[in-house]
């Protein structure tokens, strides 16, 4: 368990008196604040390797900024925190969901420099100075990114949880092969499980973005065509 | 996950320094798509990791004067396959049954060959050796359907997790190795070994040795394929794998042969008897099904896992009709 999730856990425990009509988020983003540790001093030392100086970070907190949909966001972070924790927990963005944290469902894929990879099986600290794309950066206020329409026409999801990984996947399918063949496609998107089986709305979805991403921008907005 | 600390050095000689000399004080990470789960399940908890992926000297494909290839030992999965023609089919076909372009793009080469085994004792916390709190073995009489059937007279039971190694054995590669004495050179042959108590590691890597890079002697006229034999296609491992390396002449008669299987025991698995016997021969099918057949003979399977010779008996016959093919 992280850090962060033990600091929400005792912030929950912290806050039973509560105000009604509170959402959990807004709750746990209340009491998250309030507790905020400050910094610990002694984050940082310098070792002897080999002739030269090298930092050793932790195990204390130390001050990284990670580069996230474009904005740089400064965060305290011990060594062990992975990115996926760090987004979520401290900076906010919880498009990208935590599901098996062992690199396995995919619910967690963001892109990293143009690549996709499994946020909960990165550290954060070495997210520092890469280029960090998560589902949040798709739309343009309500008009979706093709690939988010094309899931949605298209029936692409059930429940839901594995949706914002899965779309994260297909843009960065698409981005690397805009026509994708059956093989690249089960290639591309063989990361990320859906247990609400919704793979064959997948597979559409996979098709509608590809086609609307070569016409160029188009213009979508929500509540396209029936599902049905 | 224990909390730890962490340094990034920029050269392999800092690196080396920075890594304890008890395996267990602390880990290399290069991809982390293993050590991450294995320090979130406490199997292993380091005091200190270290990253190599400031080494600049570790990463890059190039391919030498006499036709051979170096692959830096943080060469992505994924880039691997890209920068990798024709002759190499047999790590290249390994590296495409990773089904998941998540874990080709984050994990590297070296960490291919240095992940730990999959054996799911050892992953809930019952040691490499897997043995309850009498020191009995979990495994001979436990759930072993996916564990050894070669290489299992000793307590090492599991199997072999890497992708590429039957492949690098089956392309006769060395393994480049940097450590506190200098550099070394291993045969893939010899880099994997199986433990003999719960402390040791399943390579001949030192604690503060690491991989820099695998060298591929020229592949101008080798024939190479890897099958695995899987229950499901999307990303698992495979129950059974053989890679196969041949050379063939101008009347398609074997000239050398050589084969490995995978996920059979605990290394990857050199069959050089089956290999011997395709020397001279013309690969047909009966040809390829009689190697599989040797391939497997020494094979003895524990209470669950009979039918993995099967598989593997499989896996060599069709890896060697794609690689002749």
């Amino acid at each position: 368990m992280s850090s962060s999730d033990e600091r929400h856990d005792h912030a929950a425990d912290a806050n039973t008196s509560g105000e009604s009509a509170v959402s959990r988020r807004k709750f746990l983003k209340g009491t998250g604040v309030a507790l905020t540790i400050p910094l610990v001093a002694g984050g940082e030392k310098i070792v002897k390797a080999a002739g030269a100086d090298v930092k050793i970070y932790g195990p204390n907190k130390t001050e990284i900024t990670l580069t996230v949909n474009g904005s740089p966001k400064k965060v305290s972070v011990e060594p062990r925190a992975t990115l996926l924790d760090t987004l979520r927990n401290d900076l906010d963005t919880t498009g990208a969901k935590r599901v098996c944290d062992r690199a396995t469902c995919g619910a967690c894929t963001m892109i990293i420099d143009g690549k996709p990879v499994y946020g909960c099986t990165v550290l954060a600290i070495e997210a520092q100075g890469r280029k960090i794309e998560t589902v949040e950066s798709l739309a343009k206020g309500d008009a979706l990114h093709p690939v988010q329409q094309a899931f949605w026409d298209n029936d692409a999801q059930q429940c839901g949880f594995c949706t914002p990984g899965f779309v994260m996947a297909c843009k960065a399918l698409l981005d690397k092969h805009p026509s994708p063949t059956e093989e690249q496609i089960e290639m591309g998107v063989g990361g990320n499980l859906c247990r609400c089986g919704t793979y064959h709305g997948i597979k559409g979805a996979i098709a509608q973005a590809s086609a609307a991403l070569k016409k160029g921008p188009a213009k979508m907005t929500r509540g396209g065509k029936s599902n049905g | 996950m224990q909390n730890f600390e962490y340094a990034s050095p920029t050269t392999k000689e800092q690196a080396v320094e920075l890594l304890g000399k008890q395996w267990g004080e602390t880990e290399v990470i290069a991809g982390g798509t293993d050590l991450l789960s294995l320090m979130k399940d406490f199997i292993v908890t380091p005091k200190r990791v270290v990253n190599i992926k400031n080494i600049a000297e570790l990463r890059g494909v190039t391919i030498n004067r006499a036709g051979g290839v170096r692959i830096g030992a943080l060469t992505s999965l994924e880039e691997m396959i890209e920068r990798l023609g024709k002759g190499y089919g047999a790590l290249t076909q390994a590296a495409k049954e990773i089904t998941s372009p998540q874990i080709r793009n984050m994990g590297t080469v070296g960490g291919d060959l240095c992940q730990r085994p999959r054996c799911w004792y050892f992953r809930a916390g019952f040691g490499l050796m897997a043995k309850n709190e009498n020191g009995e073995p979990l495994v001979p009489n436990g759930d072993n359907r996916y564990h050894a059937i070669l290489g299992n007279d000793g307590e090492a039971k599991f199997v072999s997790a890497s992708s590429l190694g039957p492949g690098l054995i089956a392309l006769a590669a060395k393994i480049s190795v940097f450590g506190p004495k200098g550099a070394r050179e291993i045969d893939a042959d010899k880099f994997f070994v199986a433990p003999k108590s719960a402390s040791d590691r399943e390579t001949v890597l030192a604690p503060n040795e690491i991989v820099t890079a695998i060298n591929i002697p020229s592949t101008v006229g080798v024939r190479s394929a890897t099958y695995e034999v899987r229950q499901r296609e999307a990303l698992d491992w495979p129950m059974a794998a053989a890679s196969v390396a041949l050379k063939l002449d101008a009347a398609k008669k074997v000239t050398s042969a050589r084969i490995a299987l995978g996920h059979v025991a605990p290394t990857p698995w050199n069959a050089a008897e089956a290999a011997k016997f395709l020397v001279g021969k013309t690969i047909t099918e009966d040809v390829a099904a009689e190697a599989g057949k040797i391939a497997v003979a020494n094979a003895k399977s524990l209470s669950r896992n009979a039918y993995k010779i099967q598989l593997a008996q499989v896996a060599v016959k069709r890896a060697i009709l794609q690689a002749a093919g």
